[in-house]
């Protein structure tokens, strides 16, 4: 069975609502799990976090650095850019 | 004058790759000198990718804001007297455990980082080690700083710098990261960014932080969560540096998977500390190790394995071992605990019936058929006022440094036994793992620091148990043995105003 | 989980960890700094000799000729641990990047007249090389130190100095808007321009040092305690004559770094040269050797930097750093 999920952890606070919320807009495949204290979401091949849909939900600039301050852990190859941050499998 | 868009990728490679310049007044090979040890290929150090783009400036930004949240909730944890939230004070040694084997490891990754972001000559890969170095430093003091308040109320972690370096079992943890260290600088990497941080690092830090959130430790769950955000960060430079060597050069190939195979087992063995807590030592169980192997590595790292299968990276050798053993490993390593108490700096029990349940639901196949009789028995000698302790001393795997507890494949009721001949002598193994890491390198593992060998040499302070516990800087009775009868458990039932149950003294010390 | 407890039987049974009660001399609660880092670092039964270095164990006092009975003698005036320090910096990173900002919204380099413009260009920003190499020196303290009194200090060091090398960089970009010219410029000039032949030797030549201690004296004392009045003084100072005071707030950090930096370094070089007569003649050689080699590789610098003055100004900067070296480092030099 070929197996190339992706996954990013979050903390459960209030920084990273809205992050988990763009992912939940940009990546209908996504699926969320909600743990004690953090919030794992798995998805097939590709996640991206874009910083135009995080500033949209928070009304102000956000750096997809911001990041840092709520990631738990991740799966995948990671590529970070002053507009999104994306977690990928290549084939 | 308009200044020009730069976007983050430029801009970090002028932070960064272009600092530096091609020595003419000083060889390269001066300058790195471990570079070539290994036989590593590399032609073309700008083919480095950075995953992640944090200068300075940006790391110290979000790096202050995560501790002044961090230490506000430290300071908050003290002053309302946190450590009295905690399910009950058995949970405590899970913590024992974490402060005296895992802390001091993280700074032994502040040192190793420093070292290979020293020696290697690329310097997308110099600042991604020299942040992850001073990260790591942070992991040990904010643990330190997080569990002294733990220490001002319960025995056991006082000492925990002392016995690192002396105390049996920590030997496990202390030679697993000394064999890296030791090492020249791309086994480091592959050890420990690759094997241990991007493919068994969750097995550490998700049981010990979910553990200590069910277990109502929030001071812990909070340094944890914080550490695994820098962890992301190391997990990502783990991958980047295995595909960077495989892509280099084919002849990396070889070398790359041996050391895949050699760090998966070593790594692996270590974990059976943390199966051991994972299943015995939290009053509130998450998951079991079983499950959790199952999810964070079975799943996820079978998805991780074939990433890397365009590479030519197989699946490290045994990898199929594990899976056979999870279903024993904790229930052998508690059982070891159990044993030999009176020489560990925490305290040991047997599982109450509610436990057992749990126990045999989630280990169908071994739990009720090896396990649970020896602890019955057990249990049954306690309460006669004879708890038992193993007056002998174990005979340990020279590579893992782990007693011999490990079942054959074929027949998980006996126990394996390996061994090697090495200029005359014999040394022994737990596993097929184990020999064949030490027949790759003899002349390197022949000179671990055996506590058992050490104590029959003379050079633990005596030739009792008690000479060595005494030289372990362990309070015989407070700071060892048995839970129920522990000064632990008479403070919290105090604390907590619980009625402590009628205390059968014990009848018989360990000589 | 709730408890209804009473807090007043809730006695601590301890204050602090044993190590850290043995060297305070007596159980009191202990600050985070002496927690995080006394004994923190192991010093026996190392498993393995590492490959790189067979000669010595994985951690070994015989890495420097230096000798100590007690290596956590030395203590950081700053009592950084990695908390403090790293909140330490956010604070002035902040101010730093309000400070650019105001710079570049400004145009206030236009402020400065073409030749200063060029000569800022000249004389600051091959320096970043010089930060990077004292970044790698640092790295190596604090890999082969012995002791976390000394190698985390030297780990702090080392990513101030790669934020100083990225802060140098932004000045280079604010400079040409982004284009990238005065950066290729400078690293052209380290590598070919005869000025800062003498300097990128010395840095290259420290990259070989082999005792760190040698290497901590040569760094830390002798060229930061030439290089950092230099430039972020002397040249700082005509800089502003010439209308670019308001590019001095882009050297802000530098600026207050080095203050902080130095009264560190002279702490920990007084501890090692009051431990013994050995000592200390080995570490007032180790500075006056490289301060001498300092001096001369500063000296086109200088002239680059400040004009005609460049020969008294290293005089009196000589003068001075032998004064601190005697004074606060407790040096003979």
């Amino acid at each position: 069975m070929s197996n190339n999920m992706v996954y990013i952890a979050l903390q459960n606070n209030e920084e990273a609502r809205p992050i988990v919320e763009a992912i939940e807009q940009d990546n209908p495949d996504a699926q969320i799990n909600h743990f004690p204290a953090m919030v794992k979401i798995d998805a097939p091949g590709r996640l991206a976090v874009n910083r135009e849909t995080v500033e949209e939900l928070i009304g102000r600039d956000w750096d997809p650095q911001e990041i840092h301050l709520s990631v738990i852990s991740i799966s995948g190859n990671v590529d970070e850019t002053e507009d999104a941050f994306i977690l990928e499998r290549k084939r | 004058m308009a200044a020009k868009k730069m976007n983050l990728r430029e801009k970090y490679t002028r932070m960064t790759r272009d600092l530096a310049w091609d020595f003419s007044y000083q060889r390269d090979e001066d300058v790195y000198k471990q570079m070539t040890m290994e036989g590593i290929k590399i032609e073309d150090w700008d083919k480095w990718e950075d995953p992640f783009r944090l200068t300075m400036d940006a790391y110290w930004k979000y790096q202050g804001e995560k501790e002044r949240k961090l230490y506000a909730i430290i300071d908050a944890f003290a002053q309302n007297n946190g450590h009295l939230n905690v399910t009950d004070a058995r949970y405590v040694n899970a913590l024992k455990l974490f402060l005296t084997g895992v802390s001091p490891l993280e700074y032994m990754a502040h040192r190793g980082f420093a070292m290979v972001g020293r020696q290697f000559p690329g310097v997308g890969a110099q600042v991604a080690c020299q942040m992850q170095a001073v990260d790591e430093l942070r992991h040990v003091q904010t643990q330190v700083h997080t569990i002294s308040q733990y220490n001002k109320y319960f025995n056991g972690f006082q000492e925990f710098r002392h016995q690192h370096d002396r105390v049996w079992y920590l030997s496990v943890p202390k030679s697993f990261f000394d064999d890296a260290v030791s090492a020249g600088p791309f086994e480091f990497l592959t050890a420990i960014s690759f094997s241990f941080e991007y493919v068994l690092t969750n097995l550490l830090f998700m049981p010990f932080m979910s553990g200590a959130a069910y277990n109502g430790d929030m001071a812990t769950v909070t340094f944890g969560f914080s550490a695994q955000s820098d962890e992301a960060r190391h997990m990502t430079l783990g991958l980047e540096v295995i595909k960077f060597i495989l892509e280099q050069h084919p002849d990396n190939l070889p070398i790359v998977q041996k050391w895949i195979d050699k760090w998966f087992w070593r790594g692996y063995r270590l974990l059976t500390l943390v199966a051991m807590m994972m299943d015995y030592m939290l009053p509130k169980r998450v998951m079991s190790w079983r499950e959790a192997w199952e999810m964070y590595f079975e799943q996820n790292g079978g998805a991780l394995f074939e990433d890397l299968a365009r590479y030519g990276i197989r699946k490290p050798k045994y990898w199929e071992q594990s899976v056979v053993e999870k279903d024993v490993i904790s229930h052998a390593a508690w059982g070891t605990f159990y044993n030999y108490a009176h020489a560990a700096p925490f305290h040991t029990w047997t599982p109450n019936d509610e436990e057992m349940e749990w126990l045999s639901a989630k280990y169908p196949d071994t739990f009720d058929k090896y396990f649970r009789p020896r602890y019955e028995h057990w249990a049954e000698q306690e309460k006669k006022g004879e708890r038992f302790y193993n007056p002998s001393l174990p005979m340990l795997c020279t590579t893992c440094q782990i007693p011999m507890v490990f079942p054959e494949l074929d027949d998980l009721a006996l126990t394996c036994y390996r061994s090697s001949e090495y200029e005359g002598d014999t040394y022994h193994f737990c596993s097929d793992g184990c020999k064949d890491i030490f027949d790759n390198e003899p002349e390197k593992y022949v000179q671990s620091w055996l506590p058992v060998h050490q104590i029959y040499q003379g050079n633990c302070g005596g030739a009792t148990v008690e000479d060595v516990v005494k030289w372990y800087h362990m309070e015989d009775g407070v700071d060892n043995r048995e839970y129920l009868h522990s000064p632990d458990r008479r403070n919290w039932d105090k604390w907590t105003k619980k009625a402590t149950e009628e205390e059968v003294p014990p009848k018989t010390a360990v000589g | 989980m709730q408890i209804d407890i009473k807090t007043d039987n809730v006695e601590p049974i301890r204050n602090t960890f044993a190590h850290v009660a043995r060297r305070l001399g007596t159980d009191k609660v202990a600050s985070r700094y002496q927690e995080g880092t006394l004994d923190i670092q192991s010093e026996i039964n190392f498993h393995y000799r590492p490959l790189w270095d067979p000669d010595h164990e994985i951690f070994d006092r015989d890495r420097t000729a230096i000798k100590m009975e007690d290596w956590y003698a030395f203590r950081d005036p700053r009592q950084y641990y990695y908390g403090t320090w790293t909140i330490a910096r956010s604070r002035q990173q902040d101010s730093m990047e309000r400070n650019f900002s105001f710079v570049e919204k400004r145009e206030l380099f236009n402020s400065l007249d073409d030749e200063w413009r060029q000569r800022v260009a000249n004389v600051m920003l091959p320096l970043r090389h010089l930060e990077y190499g004292a970044n790698l020196n640092n790295t190596y303290i604090t890999a082969y130190g012995w002791g976390t009194a000394i190698t985390q200090a030297a780990n702090f060091a080392a990513m101030d100095r790669l934020g100083i090398a990225q802060y140098l960089s932004r000045i280079g970009l604010v400079m040409d808007g982004n284009s990238g010219e005065l950066l290729d410029a400078a690293k052209q000039d380290w590598m070919e321009s005869e000025a800062w032949q003498p300097l990128r030797q010395l840095v290259e030549d420290l990259l070989v040092v082999d005792d760190w201690f040698e290497l901590y004296v040569a760094q830390n004392f002798a060229l930061d305690g030439l290089m950092y009045p230099l430039i972020y003084q002397r040249f700082d100072q005509q800089m502003a004559a010439h209308g670019g005071a308001a590019i001095a707030m882009l050297t802000e950090f530098m600026v207050d770094w080095f203050a902080e930096h130095s009264r560190c370094v002279d702490a920990f070089l007084k501890t090692a040269a009051n431990e013994s007569a050995e000592n200390k003649a080995l570490l007032s050689e180790w500075a006056r050797l490289w301060s001498a080699r300092a001096a001369e590789a500063l000296m086109p610098v200088a002239t680059m930097g400040v004009g005609d003055e460049g020969f008294t100004t290293m005089a009196e900067l000589q003068d001075a750093l032998q004064t601190r070296g005697q004074k606060k480092a407790g040096l003979d030099m």
